[in-house]
């Protein structure tokens, strides 16, 4: 097996509340991710999805260092990140860049495109005035804009088209990392459809290593080789895509792949509808987090929080019922049976 | 009593911007029975959620005007009320959700205030007993403790839980007809099922018509009987949902379908997506507005508007060469080299 990218261990942020008393550390905190374990490898997209305020994206920019960690590491390519002094952090950034999800905030309207893209290289000290124009043109094309749109501004673009924007930016410095989080959330099926095309291809072409966040278990089933399923700060079950959408061992994933909506009119659905909405993370619920929304748990989710355990094929699934004889998770078939009553 | 509760005919709506003219939404019609559903689909711009704030003319007046047509509600002519009637209709026989339940509650406000707020306006109740039907309103959309939650604000809610608070202050006065704009879009999947799971309940109590606006196919065929397909501003094809499911004949629509990530579509493959992005709809456009997406496209297309035709029965398509004489062959995502024709 190849070495792994990126290797994060134990990675937790808490951010803490204002406290009552001035000038003392409040106890509360937000504990927004709270130990996650994840390897990358070259070339692999690895999905995380998961309802909004699990943490995903606050992960995205631990791995980043966009945000210090509370505590954790976060290797790439074997050096650690995390407390690295920051001339040479600004080195490790090249090989990791982002393309975030608004494509109308992330650009700054006041510069060009070609000013936008050529950027990244300035600050690195890359190159020339002419060879930054040629590498420009260069990336624009790449991306499926023409050279010719580097003297526009981002308000002539579309939705889409700014999102190319936006991945020509992350290419600018050839990174071997690139993190996109929610690409494809804010535009419409038929763009989206042109920029995950794009990213497949550049990363093909490329050999980029991708992590994925989203919360569209579509998109991600499509895009990913890899899925981690977050919920409240934690992964609770991570695995190959084939193993997530087939073979899933955690009633949390059973229950997001079953709210996917229709594909037909014609479609029966057998829903997991969970109760309420994601809990509180200042005061999260005590033993499994997702016990209150469960409809499988038992007296020892109350107390005990599980652990992740492997079950084979390297999928991982933190969840009591595994330890149970008969999981009642097993009885019920993810796949619908639609397709058994048409062969009928 | 006519078993049609809307008609709309022939919608158009401008807005006006310095000296352009953009127009939003260009000869809409549909009509709508009681206890029936209808979807509106399309790309953002095409020109639904302006049809849908139409019905209820709550289009900011200026820059947007209503131009042409005419909305019948029941035996009302919408368009041709006064203001005094019209506000009598509003959150009375048609009310309205929108979009994001974080900003169209007022944070100053109790939710229960403003649940209240809408029954005393239209109905003749005291304040206890509007109170009791608010409580009874908040229990009806499952928000639990209801008694105690009438006197929280709104930032003490999740946003799952305000969408509940507005479908609550919209059905309070049992509305002949509500109108949801993309009632979940801002909401996480989970809490969508609800969601989608709570106004069908509701429906069947409560004997409710509603307009479904989404731009998410999976919407409509969980909730819809009938939908319309938009496009810059025009219907390009209406009929029953599962006749559009089915059998589906404008090209968009098509490229609307195939985009669309489903179960069936394997990773290896490349997803099928519509090339370009939809026109600018301050400019004029002749002829078919899809013409320059489209990979049928021919002469004739740019040259003249195709008009709405029936080309199967309750089925209606603007495509010129989608007729009842005559068919394409629908070849799923192929791009045609399209160089030949400029627009």
């Amino acid at each position: 097996m190849t070495e792994a990218i990126l290797k994060v261990r134990n990675l937790k942020k808490h951010f803490y509340l204002d406290s009552p008393i001035p000038f003392k550390k409040s106890d509360q905190s937000v504990k927004a991710v709270d130990g996650v374990s994840f390897d990358v490898f070259p070339g692999e997209t690895l999905g995380v999805v998961g309802e909004s305020g699990c943490g995903k994206s606050t992960m995205a920019r631990l791995v980043n260092q966009l945000i210090a960690p509370t505590e954790g590491t976060v290797e790439l390519n074997g050096e650690n990140l995390v407390n690295m002094n920051k001339e040479k952090l600004r080195v490790f950034r090249k090989t990791i860049q982002m393309v975030f999800q608004d494509p109308f905030a992330s650009l700054d309207p006041r510069k060009t495109v070609g000013e936008l893209i050529a950027e990244p290289l300035v600050i690195h000290k890359i190159g020339n005035k002419t060879s930054r124009k040629e590498r420009v043109k260069e990336l624009l094309e790449v991306v499926g804009l023409r050279g010719s749109h580097s003297g526009r501004y981002p308000h002539e673009f579309s939705g889409g088209q700014r999102q190319r924007i936006n991945i020509a930016r992350a290419l600018a410095l050839n990174p071997d990392v690139i993190i996109c989080d929610e690409p494809v959330s804010a535009l419409d099926v038929s763009v989206q459809a042109q920029v995950i095309n794009l990213l497949k291809k550049l990363q093909k072409d490329f050999n980029l290593t991708y992590i994925f966040i989203s919360h569209d278990l579509n998109v991600v089933r499509y895009v990913c080789d890899r899925i981690a399923v977050m919920y409240l700060g934690k992964i609770v079950e991570m695995g190959t895509y084939k193993e997530i959408y087939e073979d899933s061992k955690h009633p949390y994933t059973r229950a997001l792949l079953s709210s996917i909506p229709k594909e037909s009119p014609n479609e029966i659905k057998e829903r997991i509808i969970l109760k309420g909405s994601v809990p509180s993370p200042i005061n999260p619920p005590s033993g499994c987090h997702f016990h209150e929304r469960c409809p499988f748990a038992m007296d020892v989710c109350k107390v005990k929080s599980p652990e992740l355990m492997d079950v084979g094929n390297g999928h991982q699934s933190s969840c009591h019922l595994l330890e149970l004889e008969n999981n009642p998770l097993s009885d019920i078939p993810i796949k619908k049976k639609e397709e058994e009553m048409e062969c009928h | 009593m006519s078993d049609t509760l809307l008609t709309v005919e022939n919608l158009e709506v401008q807005f006006r911007s310095g000296s352009s003219t953009t127009k939003a939404v260009n000869g809409v019609s549909f009509s709508l029975n009681r206890k029936e559903n209808i979807g509106i689909v399309g790309e953002s711009g095409s020109g639904k959620s302006v049809t849908a704030t139409s019905l209820l003319r709550l289009i900011p007046n200026p820059p947007g005007k209503i131009t042409g047509g005419r909305i019948v509600f029941e035996d009302k002519d919408l368009l041709r009320l006064s203001d005094k009637e019209m506000r009598k209709i509003r959150g009375n026989e048609i009310s309205m959700i929108f979009q994001d339940p974080s900003t169209s509650l007022n944070p100053v406000y109790t939710i229960g205030n403003q649940i209240v707020e809408s029954i005393k306006t239209h109905q003749h109740l005291n304040k206890k007993e509007a109170k009791e039907k608010a409580i009874h309103m908040l229990e009806l959309v499952g928000i639990p403790e209801a008694r105690k939650r009438f006197s929280m604000y709104p930032h003490e809610f999740s946003g799952g839980m305000r969408q509940r608070v507005m479908i609550a202050i919209a059905l309070a006065c049992n509305p002949k007809l509500l109108i949801a704009d993309e009632p979940t879009t801002a909401l996480d999947v989970t809490v969508q099922a609800q969601i989608l799971n709570l106004m069908k309940d509701l429906q069947h109590s409560i004997d409710t018509s509603i307009v479904m606006i989404t731009h998410d196919l999976g919407v409509i065929w969980e909730t819809c009987d009938k939908m319309l397909v938009m496009y810059a501003g025009n219907v390009v094809e209406s009929g029953t949902v599962q006749e559009i499911y089915d059998n589906p004949l404008h090209p968009y629509t098509w490229g609307l379908l195939d985009s669309q990530i489903t179960e069936s579509v394997s990773s290896e493959e490349e997803l099928n997506a519509i090339p370009g992005s939809p026109p600018d709809l301050s400019l004029d456009i002749t002829g078919c507005p899809f013409a320059a997406r489209c990979p049928f496209a021919e002469e004739i297309c740019l040259k003249k508007t195709p008009e709405m035709i029936e080309a199967a029965e309750g089925h209606f398509t603007a495509c010129h060469f989608q007729t009842k004489e005559h068919r394409l062959d629908r070849k799923e995502g192929k791009v045609h080299d399209r160089s030949n024709i400029k627009s």
